[in-house]
């Protein structure tokens, strides 16, 4: 039974990092997009590329701190105990990106979108670092088992974290790129394409480049999690990196479809194979899954809620997208 | 240097979470009815429009959709923000209670996401969908907004009737009973009295700003529409919300003794016990100041013992275990607030329907104007203040008759910083939250243009138009 919530927490995960990763990177490539004036192209393709229901992203995050709490509350008393500083600057970041999401849509002034885009952007940088550090914290076993406090500061400010925030941050740019090259194409905006093709293959190589360094850094760091890595998840990571170097691929040779898709499935890979690494833990090596698991009765109703949110929500979320795609065919789009 | 970092590191954090969870909850709590019932209002104003080819209803339901995505991404953020709290600033309660008190949030979860995923829809819908098929896709955002409520308050209602649960005999929960934690004994009251206030809430304050506007002199038909639709449904509500509040007060009276001796401000056990309107409650446990009603507070009770109802007083409770003299007195002070403006609002309410009833239009009078364009900030006031009864009353407990709220906070001192840093932001959310939706309304005025691309959550912008170039339009 706890596994099957662990499942669940980790499917949670993967679809925070996919559907939030790729808002986030949006975000990133709008702050690095340059001023007013050179950036106002690149931006409009951003804007039109950020996703219906958005800020509804986040709904999985909740979702993963209420299946925290409910199934393993110990070890989410652990983990916000452990992890204050970071969640404390993710919830902030949450507030500002969301403002400036809900805000910039509906003022006209230049100035005022310039203000609120700049706190989208900047947000979009330090949600994800701040979420990829305590990822690293978890993994390099930084925070003790039992509603106990680690360190406060060491717990997110270590190799581990720190590799953990910058691959969080080069990743969504790298998914964002991939979906925004695909957007770009749809408005026939070449130019754009281009653009962006650039900046995901760029985004794809900083990737690479961090994945290698991050080897080193988990064999030093987090013993648990590297040998998992290249034990039991190595399918995984393999599959990971197939999917990055074939995304990448179609994305050199401007083939016309597949490469977003691979870019999605190289992000859910290496984020499932993380939690295929700690296996049995939820804390590496301090608490297993199944010595953290609440009463049989609370695990149920997570499943239960599962087996109705997919009834629930699912159809409409079919429902939107059918319209969303719809709603851009050209000749309404006037 | 350092002894700057002593002392803040001895800075207590359990004042500072109290009110970091106080402030963020009560700001939250003002996006909520709007989130709940704003939806409704829309879909009567485009159920008109369809039936009778009412092009102000028509005009209203769009608008009224713009607006309620604006607050409604504001809601979602701020609601964030608050699941992160539990965690940081109450780790110990979660730790121990959150594999019971946590089940409700996993329900509301699944509502506020189809919430969410419906409003884009309806808002996606204006231009892409068949009018009634349109209409149909806004009923899922009116019922989730209901059972999403509903599945808040029950966690709430969890702590002050926390039940559901097995302890072994060191405390920690060896068995749940999600069932019964979700339908706990306080949750239909308080649920049926928030999604209500909900209504009575948002109906006033959509209400008061097309009465402020046809103070203005805008008396057109489109203003008067906006008013009845908002204005009707909040005072249909006034006289359940009495009724219901007048059965939750009992079910404290029997459940809750020493919050009951707070609401009414009764410190030593008595029968025939006065309603004391106002007034304060001294260290020494006299009662200065305030009118007192002979025999009412009894009365109220248990109308069958009449003026006999014996009410058990603060002294009743040592004194670890009821609030302190100035949480008394915020309680009964929040508690005259609510029940007198609860009251003021449903007179208020009766005029109106006297008016449609004698003259069948709406009062146009000055005098009716103003009280209505005031009844949206007093009917906020009212449910803050309803839910700091609530909350301080329950003091000290966090959950009632098993833990301390100092038992349960965090031992992180520096949640001060964040404290400060969270009044901040969330003092410039609101502001540019009321600013934004100003100027919509300003834009909407002058232009009169429709489109659904400048609404969050609504479709993306058109291709190839850059965000600066909307700014031409006139
Ligand atoms: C517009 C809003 C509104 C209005 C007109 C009233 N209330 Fe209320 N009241 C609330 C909004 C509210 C609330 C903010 O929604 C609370 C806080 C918690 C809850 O469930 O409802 C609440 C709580 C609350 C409680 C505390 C319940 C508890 O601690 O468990 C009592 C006893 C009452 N109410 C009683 C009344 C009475 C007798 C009213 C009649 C005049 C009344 N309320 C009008
Ligand atoms: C479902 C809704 C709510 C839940 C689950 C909830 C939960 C909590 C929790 C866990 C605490 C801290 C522990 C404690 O002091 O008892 C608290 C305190 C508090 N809450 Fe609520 N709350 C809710 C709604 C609200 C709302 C809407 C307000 C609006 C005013 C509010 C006002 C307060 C206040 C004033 C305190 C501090 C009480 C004190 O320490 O004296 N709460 N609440
Ligand atoms: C401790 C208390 C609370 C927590 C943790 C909480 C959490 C949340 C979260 C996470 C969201 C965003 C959902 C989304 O993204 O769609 C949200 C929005 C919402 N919340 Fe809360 N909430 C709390 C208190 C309340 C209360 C007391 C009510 C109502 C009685 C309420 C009703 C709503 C509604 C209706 C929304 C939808 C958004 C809106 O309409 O503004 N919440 N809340």
């Amino acid at each position: 039974m706890s596994t099957a919530v662990a499942i669940v927490l980790m499917v949670a995960i993967v679809a925070y990092a996919v559907f939030a990763g790729a808002d986030f990177g949006a975000g990133f490539w709008d702050l690095v997009a340059g001023g007013a004036g050179r950036g106002a192209r690149p931006r409009a393709v951003i804007e039109h590329s950020i996703g219906p229901v958005w800020e509804a992203n986040h709904v999985w995050l909740i979702f993963v701190f209420a299946v925290l709490w409910t199934s393993f509350s110990q070890a989410y008393a652990s983990i916000t105990l452990t992890l204050f500083v970071p969640l404390a600057i993710a919830a902030l970041g949450i507030v500002l990106r969301g403002a400036g999401f809900a805000f910039r849509k509906s003022v006209q002034r230049v100035e005022y979108r310039r203000v609120f885009g700049a706190a989208f952007a900047l947000s979009s940088v330090i949600v994800p670092y701040a979420l990829g550090s305590i990822a690293g914290a978890i993994a390099s076993g930084r925070v003790p088992a039992g509603g106990r406090a680690g360190d406060p500061v060491s717990s997110w400010v270590n190799p581990t974290s720190i590799l953990g925030g910058v691959l969080a941050v080069a990743a969504v740019a790298y998914l964002a790129a991939a979906y925004l090259v695909w957007d770009a194409r749809r408005l026939s905006d070449a130019a754009m394409a281009a653009y962006f093709r650039r900046r995901a293959v760029a985004a794809a190589a900083a990737v690479a480049v961090i994945a290698a360094v991050g080897v080193f850094v988990l064999r030093a760091d987090a013993e648990y999690v590297f040998d998992g890595l290249t034990g039991r998840a190595l399918p995984l990571v393999i599959l990971s990196v197939a999917c990055g170097i074939g995304a990448l691929v179609l994305l050199v040779r401007d083939a016309a479809r597949g490469g977003r898709l691979l870019a999605v499935g190289a992000v859910a890979s290496i984020v499932a194979a993380w939690g295929v690494a700690q296996w049995p833990y939820l804390l590496p090596e301090s608490l297993k899954v199944s010595a953290a698991a609440a009463p049989d009765a609370t695990l149920i109703t997570v499943l239960v809620v599962v087996g109705l949110a997919a009834l629930v929500v699912l159809p409409g979320f079919v429902l939107l997208y059918v319209l969303d795609q719809r709603g851009l065919l050209p000749e309404e789009s006037s | 240097m350092s002894t700057l970092a002593a002392t803040l590191a001895a800075v207590d954090p359990v004042p500072w979470a109290r009110g970091q969870m106080a402030f963020t909850l009560a700001f939250h709590i003002i996006l909520v009815p709007l989130g709940v019932s704003w939806a409704f209002f829309t879909l009567i104003a485009n159920y008109r429009a369809l039936k009778h080819d009412d092009r102000d209803a028509l005009l209203l339901a769009q608008r009224w959709s713009k607006y309620m995505a604006v607050t409604f991404a504001v809601g979602a953020v701020t609601g964030t923000v608050l699941s992160f709290e539990f965690g940081l600033l109450w780790p110990r309660f979660m730790g121990q209670w959150g594999e019971a008190f946590g089940i409700p949030f996993l329900f509301e979860g699944i509502f506020f996401f189809t919430e969410a995923i419906f409003i884009t829809i309806y808002i996606f819908g204006w231009r892409r969908l068949r009018p009634w098929t349109h209409f149909w896709t806004g009923v899922p955002i009116v019922l989730a907004g209901i059972f999403g409520s509903a599945s808040v308050v029950a966690a709430n209602a969890w702590m002050n009737a926390p039940t559901g649960f097995t302890l072994d005999s060191s405390g920690t929960i060896v068995d749940v009973d999600p069932w019964r934690v979700i339908f706990n004994d306080a949750m239909p009251l308080q649920a049926a009295h928030m999604i209500i206030a909900a209504y009575i809430v948002g109906g006033f304050l959509v209400a008061s700003v097309y009465a402020t506007g046809m103070l203005r002199g805008r008396r057109d038909r489109y203003h008067r529409v906006g008013f009845i639709i908002a204005f009707s449904v909040a005072a249909a509500m006034t006289p359940v919300q009495l009724v219901v509040g007048d059965a939750l007060a009992r079910w404290v009276y029997d459940n809750q003794p020493a919050k009951f001796a707070a609401i009414e401000l009764v410190p030593e056990t008595a029968s025939d016990v006065p309603e004391t309107l106002l007034g304060r409650l001294n260290d020494d446990g006299t009662v200065s100041g305030g009118f007192a009603i002979p025999g009412l507070a009894s009365w109220l009770s248990d109308p069958s013992s009449g003026r006999d109802t014996v009410v058990q007083g603060l002294d009743a409770f040592p004194a670890d275990e009821r609030p302190t003299t100035r949480q008394v007195n915020i309680v009964h002070l929040s508690w005259d607030v609510m029940v007198g403006l609860g009251t003021l609002l449903f007179l208020l309410s009766v005029w109106y329907g006297l008016v449609w009833a004698v003259r069948r239009r709406m009062p146009r009078s000055k005098w009716f104007l103003r009280a209505a364009a005031a009844s949206g900030v007093l009917a906020v006031i009212t449910m803050e203040a309803g839910w700091v009864v609530t909350e301080v009353g329950r003091q000290p407990w966090i959950v009632y008759g098993h833990m301390k709220v100092e038992d349960a906070a965090t031992s992180n001192t520096g949640v001060w910083i964040m404290f400060v840093a969270v009044v901040l932001l969330y003092t410039a959310l609101g502001v540019t939250t009321v600013l934004v939706l100003r100027g919509m309304s300003r834009r909407w005025r002058r232009g009169d243009c429709f489109t659904d691309d400048d609404a969050p959550y609504g479709p993306r912008a058109p291709a190839g138009r850059a965000p600066d170039e909307q700014e031409v339009a006139p």
